[in-house]
């Protein structure tokens, strides 16, 4: 049990937004999380790195409180890569050593340029990585944001909405790209998401959130037709595809 | 999380490409070098440069000696420090703001830190007016004229901070707001002036107009220990700055406290613009010229970003006041005038041009 929730409640105000979500992540797990605007999805992301104080429950990594570390620490075990991207006038060699913000102490040295030079080569990055991000596409924006997450040597990583601003090919490729980096490094990786269809491509576990709660979680087999019917309001049929699983609304 | 390091680190081209900014930053260094001796050697005695460095740095004595120890070389470093300080504080405010046309002036900080050291001079008595042009204020306690602007400009830094905070700081309306505040401030500089004596209103005047040529040794001192401190502690800050530019939220998944590098970087930008309007009046646009001059130049990365501004700010200062000096000759305008006139184009420039961001 890596990273574990229990009871975690937020709202903005007196709004309540979410009310007693709890489940659990194990390292090598790439996690969708699904559900209507609205719901609380990027909140959730949110309270897991502290980025927003849940005003209830806990959030657990390996035991130990997140909400109780400092932010530098938190940084040190989770990255997140925000739905947008600033297209500054920064490289993108220099915008992925930012990732290593948390682990910098006086200045840079060479490790976190060997890491960051790493990170790029993984990415197919190398030939961009002069390039200043104001001249870049959105696609390679987003791979940029996540070497960046990436060099902080995450491991738990959280994305918010990793592919809304990319074209299929781009997004096949990240989302392809993050799990094999889950994979690979046993890390383990939550997203929000809005595409059905790419979330059961790629990811392991699903959480199916209805009204700023757990709906229904685990594996692809929790995203039943009723279920999505049910948190989304739609009625769709759930039918295999060349070996995937695909949701089809039936209206 | 496991990573195979290469064995060869950095990217050859990454080498260059720092190398690049580094020889920018030295030439930078060399040129203030070259400038402030041309600057010291320039003026109503003309000074022969060998003749300038033979006295600067092996102590001959005679008249040239005593016009440069007494006159010109404190006027020229009161222009490096405070052209450095508030081009460092410009582009502070741009990063924390994330707003390309922060700066001390356009925000309206300039006019409140004048108002509070006005108070300070009219009504607690910390200085003196009188009606000499060349000597319009005596500042007789720089620290309670210092405290009293930097209390003014503190007041307005927190307007400008709530208000970012609200409105998610469009360029534009933090702009406005800067407008705002500085007609507020300017009035209440009016308001001073209404009940002075004519003497003393033409002095408040002429105060306002931002001139290097008033610093005293011991002003440039005090001057020196407020900016040079304050520009450590932005380059010691440079990630963080690095990390807001990326935005709020990832500078906090970064483990940046976003707030916190905010305020702490407007109350020392605030500080520097306090102290430099308290000594030579309100000198403007420079916290843009300086950061933007070089953010073409050589990108957004703050860790070269604000060296470089912090240089070519007492550079263009320099030469603005160098100039100031000759153009009318034997006439000495004050820098802050022509300051405005370079500085008021480039503004245009920024909006119709489409600021970065």
């Amino acid at each position: 049990m890596m990273l574990e929730l229990d009871g975690v409640g937020f709202g903005y105000r007196s709004h309540p937004v979410l009310d007693g979500v709890s489940f659990s992540v194990e390292p090598d797990e790439f996690v969708a999380i699904l559900g209507p605007n609205g719901v609380g999805k990027t909140t959730l992301l949110r309270c897991l790195n502290a980025l927003l104080r849940p005003g209830a429950g806990s959030v657990l990594l390996d035991g130990r409180e997140v909400l109780a570390m400092s932010r530098p620490a938190i940084a040190r075990e989770m990255a997140y890569v925000s739905q947008r991207t600033e297209p500054t006038r920064m490289t993108a060699f220099d915008t992925v050593l930012l990732g290593r913000r948390p682990h910098i102490g006086f200045g840079i040295t060479g490790r976190d340029l060997a890491i960051t030079e790493a990170i790029l080569r993984r990415l197919d990055l190398s030939a961009l990585a002069l390039r200043y991000l104001d001249e870049m596409s959105g696609g390679e924006l987003q791979k940029v944001a996540i070497a960046r997450a990436l060099v902080q040597e995450p491991r738990v990583l959280l994305l918010d909405e990793p592919t809304s601003s990319l074209d299929l090919k781009n997004q096949l490729e990240i989302l392809g790209l993050v799990r094999e980096i889950v994979r690979e490094h046993r890390i383990a990786a939550l997203m929000t998401m809005h595409d059905l269809n790419l979330a059961l491509r790629f990811a392991d576990r699903f959480i199916l959130m209805k009204e700023g709660a757990i709906h229904a979680a685990g594996g692809p087999e929790v995203v039943t037709a009723e279920a999505i019917g049910s948190v989304y309001g739609v009625p769709v049929t759930v039918e295999q595809c060349r070996g995937c699983r695909v949701v089809v609304p039936c209206v | 999380m496991h990573l195979d390091l290469p064995a060869e680190p950095i990217a050859p081209g990454y080498a260059g490409y720092l190398r690049g900014k580094r020889l920018f930053l030295g030439g930078c260094l060399a040129l203030l070098g070259i400038l402030v001796c041309v600057s010291v050697s320039v003026g109503s005695v003309m000074i022969p440069v060998p003749e300038v460095v033979a006295a600067l740095f092996a102590g001959r004595p005679g008249d040239a000696s005593t016009i440069i120890w007494n006159i010109r070389l404190p006027r020229v470093l009161a222009a490096c420090v405070a052209g450095a300080g508030l081009a460092v504080a410009g582009g502070v405010m741009q990063s924390v703001l994330r707003n390309p046309l922060s700066s001390p002036y356009t925000l309206g900080i300039s006019h409140a830190a004048g108002f509070g050291a006005a108070v300070a001079i009219t009504v607690f008595g910390a200085g003196t007016l009188s009606a000499h042009l060349e000597d319009a204020v005596v500042v007789r306690n720089p620290y309670l004229v210092t405290l009293c602007a930097f209390v003014a400009a503190m007041a307005a830094t927190g307007a400008l901070l709530a208000i970012a905070r609200t409105r998610s700081s469009q360029p534009e309306v933090m702009v406005l707001v800067g407008v705002a505040v500085a007609a507020l401030f300017t009035a209440g500089t009016t308001f001073l002036q209404y009940f002075s004596s004519a003497d003393q209103v033409a002095a408040i005047v002429f105060w306002t107009f931002g001139d290097v040529g008033r610093a005293s040794w011991s002003d440039l001192a005090v001057l020196t220990a407020v900016v040079l401190p304050c520009t450590a502690w932005f380059l010691l800050s440079r990630w963080d700055y690095n990390a807001l530019d990326a935005g709020d939220e990832t500078a906090r998944s970064l483990g940046v406290h976003a707030e916190r590098v905010r305020v702490t970087g407007m109350l020392l930008s605030s500080l520097i613009t306090a102290v430099v309007v308290s000594f030579l009046g309100i000198i403007g646009f420079i916290g843009l010229l300086g950061p933007h001059m070089v953010r073409r130049l050589i990108g957004d990365d703050q860790r070269f970003l604000l060296p470089a501004s912090f240089l070519v700010g007492a550079i263009i200062l320099l030469v603005s006041d160098t100039l100031a000096r000759l153009v009318l000759a034997p006439v000495v305008l004050p820098v802050g005038i022509l300051t405005a006139f370079f500085g008021a184009p480039l503004f245009l420039y920024l909006i119709v041009q489409g600021y970065r961001r």
